[in-house]
């Protein structure tokens, strides 16, 4: 049988399934020899420290600090004598077997540390709530340890959390399948930049798969191949040896200029989301970061990233790139991200609320912070910065008032920065783009996201499963919003570029050149693909093509 | 050699109070004796060798605290802790 779901990384994997089961559960038994569960403990106690250093060293290795450090606050937890002393007591007084005993003392903890105000020690009842979760998997044997899998698996879960992706060992995980997500989910995302085939949004997958299934993937057309029958496996094995000499192909363009046949200069650059993702940028050839998401910094954690935190990652990535530009979008995050401590509610509809640039211009203390961190670090490379969401000029004003103030901090502080620095504006809500030329005079650059352009304008939640069928970054009407931006540019000097998905799928590619866009960004590894469209295309060709899509 | 038992009550001065990082050095510093360290604060007592039962104190700044240290080597782990304090927890 096959399930179908959202394509979420291109490729084809072939391999044997391990699903992961995330539900926990505590098993209640009794037993005779309090001896035997003391050792159990300890035996689940010790496997328990030597993955959680593991993990440490691994993210010490590839220098994410604050990972390291939530390892080490979990390797506390698990020798700390207090805490096993009472789980040992449980055992030995109260009867309980060694997964109920540690499951009820982390409970009472986990409830001192969520009714106290103070938010470092409530996100430390989601690490000890994480820490026994270890402990009772190790007792009951259904952990699964995602960064030692063996070769040739292919994951499959309700989810991944983003700690359970950046876990996963690349050349042994050869493809994704997930209950939930969309193409633009989480998973997803990591997927494409690791290379890994991945299918979302299969609604059940965990319910159809059993661990040890041979599977097939298909991720770039979202179709799950369960136990295929002979014929199936073989045609698909074919198309995955097509789909690495495809690849092997592609490799060779990445040092070949994206220019057009007839001379156009086109300019490919990479969107990134940590300023480690800069190797593989380069790697496949991009002429800059046209994105650099800078959420990373202010996810998974209790209290605000400090600016010499955010200055060293900025700084980092500018010196990756050696001097190509990296253009860093401030903080784009609102109520659909549950962020307590920048103060951020769950809203009735995040996408159309207190977000981005809307929430930087209210916490200016935040905003500031970045912008300084990102000034600073533009002496060590070519920095550009980018505000998301902005609808009306007024925002760019004020938003640059701040930039101003920032700029005059650091120079009363001899703190040297770009005083050139570029600045410009993510045009993603259709207001931004109807009217282009009110705010040209205020940006040096545009950068077109279609993925919220697409979705504010045709109104269209394109994760809600039942409309996202109406989602088309190639309506003609959103083709023609692109259209009005890149005309605004030509006429005002001002450049204009793409990040959003639309700049990185190889079958728009014709159209966007047509449209007259020459700046591309995208996930790293689709530069090669679009290079190949690129080189063979031809502005009459291209502008008939752009022409029909936008039925003008 | 005897049993040592020395006790003293201090105010946090450092910024954050027991969280985060003070916290951690506060048991990697009891953890290096061999004596029993106990904190009190408000009626509630916590092992200064257990990270979570120091966490579960919820002592920020301002918080007095109740040291009580019994053991061979009392009077030298009073002294550590007490510096740790008396340093901000090498806070500012």
């Amino acid at each position: 049988m096959n399930i179908k779901g959202i394509p979420g990384a291109p490729g084809i994997g072939i391999g044997t399934a391990s699903v992961l089961n995330k539900d926990l559960n505590i098993p209640r038994f009794a037993f005779k020899n309090a001896e035997e569960e003391l050792n159990r403990l300890s035996d689940a106690l010790e496997e328990s420290k030597k993955q959680v250093t593991l993990l440490k060293e691994r993210a010490l290795k590839n220098s994410h600090k604050d990972v390291a450090d939530i390892m080490e606050a979990h390797l506390m937890m698990l020798d700390d004598p207090e805490f096993l002393g009472k789980v040992k007591q449980s055992i030995q007084e109260e009867k309980l077997n060694a997964e109920f005993a540690v499951w009820s003392v982390a409970q009472e903890y986990i409830e001192t540390f969520e009714k106290m105000t103070d938010e470092y020690i409530k996100a430390r009842a989601a690490d000890l709530k994480d820490v026994a979760e270890r402990i009772i998997r190790n007792l009951t044997g259904t952990l699964v340890d995602l960064s030692d899998l063996p070769e040739g698996t292919i994951l499959v879960a309700r989810d991944l959390a983003p700690s359970d992706t950046a876990q996963i060992d690349r050349d042994h995980v050869v493809g994704l399948v997930t209950d939930e997500g969309g193409p633009t989910s989480h998973v997803a995302i990591m997927a494409r930049s690791f290379q890994i085939p991945a299918v979302v949004g299969t609604k059940t997958a965990t319910q159809n798969i059993k661990n040890g299934d041979k599977l097939v993937v298909d991720g770039s057309e979202g179709i799950v191949e369960i136990s295929p029958e002979k014929h199936v496996l073989e045609a698909y094995e074919k198309k995955l040896s097509g789909w690495k000499h495809e690849q092997e192909e592609l490799s060779e363009l990445i040092t070949v200029p994206a220019i057009t046949k007839d001379g156009t200069k086109v300019k490919l650059e990479a969107n990134i989301g940590r300023p480690e993702d800069v190797e593989t940028a380069l790697k496949f050839g991009a002429e800059g970061v046209g994105l650099f998401r800078t959420e990373f910094l202010f996810m998974d954690r209790s209290s605000l990233p400090t600016e010499d935190e955010q200055f060293e990652a900025y700084r980092k990535a500018l010196e990756g790139m050696k001097g190509k530009t990296v253009t860093i979008r401030t903080l784009d995050v609102g109520g659909d991200k549950d962020l307590p401590y920048l103060g951020l509610e769950r809203e009735n509809n995040p996408f159309l609320g207190w977000r981005a640039i809307r929430y930087c211009l209210d916490r200016k203390d935040v905003f500031k912070t970045q912008l300084r961190a990102i000034l600073r670090a533009s002496a060590y490379g070519n920095a550009a910065i980018m505000f998301p969401m902005i609808s009306s000029v007024e925002e760019v004003i004020e938003a640059k008032k701040v930039l101003k103030e920032a700029q005059e901090e650091l120079k009363k502080e001899n703190v040297p920065f770009d005083e050139h620095i570029s600045v410009g504006i993510m045009v993603e809500i259709p207001s931004a783009a109807v009217a282009a030329d009110l705010l040209a005079p205020e940006v040096d650059f545009f950068s077109i996201g279609t993925n919220d352009l697409t979705q504010y304008t045709l109104a269209v939640d394109r994760d809600n499963q039942k409309v996202r069928d109406y989602y088309n970054p190639l309506h003609p009407g959103v083709l023609r919003l692109i259209k009005r931006v890149i005309e605004v540019g030509e006429s005002t000097g001002k450049e204009v570029a793409m990040c959003g998905e639309l700049a990185g799928d190889d079958k728009a590619t014709e159209i966007l050149l047509g449209l007259g866009l020459r700046v591309f960004s995208m996930t790293s590894s689709s530069i090669p693909r679009v290079k190949k469209v690129v080189i063979s295309s031809q502005k009459e060709q291209s502008q008939k093509v752009a022409k029909e899509a936008a039925r003008l | 050699m005897g049993t040592e038992h020395v006790e003293t009550e201090v105010t946090l001065t450092n910024p954050t109070g027991l969280h985060a990082r003070p916290a951690s050095l506060l048991v990697q510093t009891a953890a290096k004796f061999k004596s029993n360290i106990t904190l009190e604060k408000d009626g509630r007592t916590a092992s200064a060798k257990s990270i979570m039962g120091v966490l579960s104190l919820g002592a920020d700044q301002g918080s007095r605290i109740k040291i009580t240290v019994e053991g061979e080597d009392a009077k030298a782990a009073m002294q550590a802790l007490l510096d740790l304090v008396k340093d901000n927890f090498g806070e500012k």
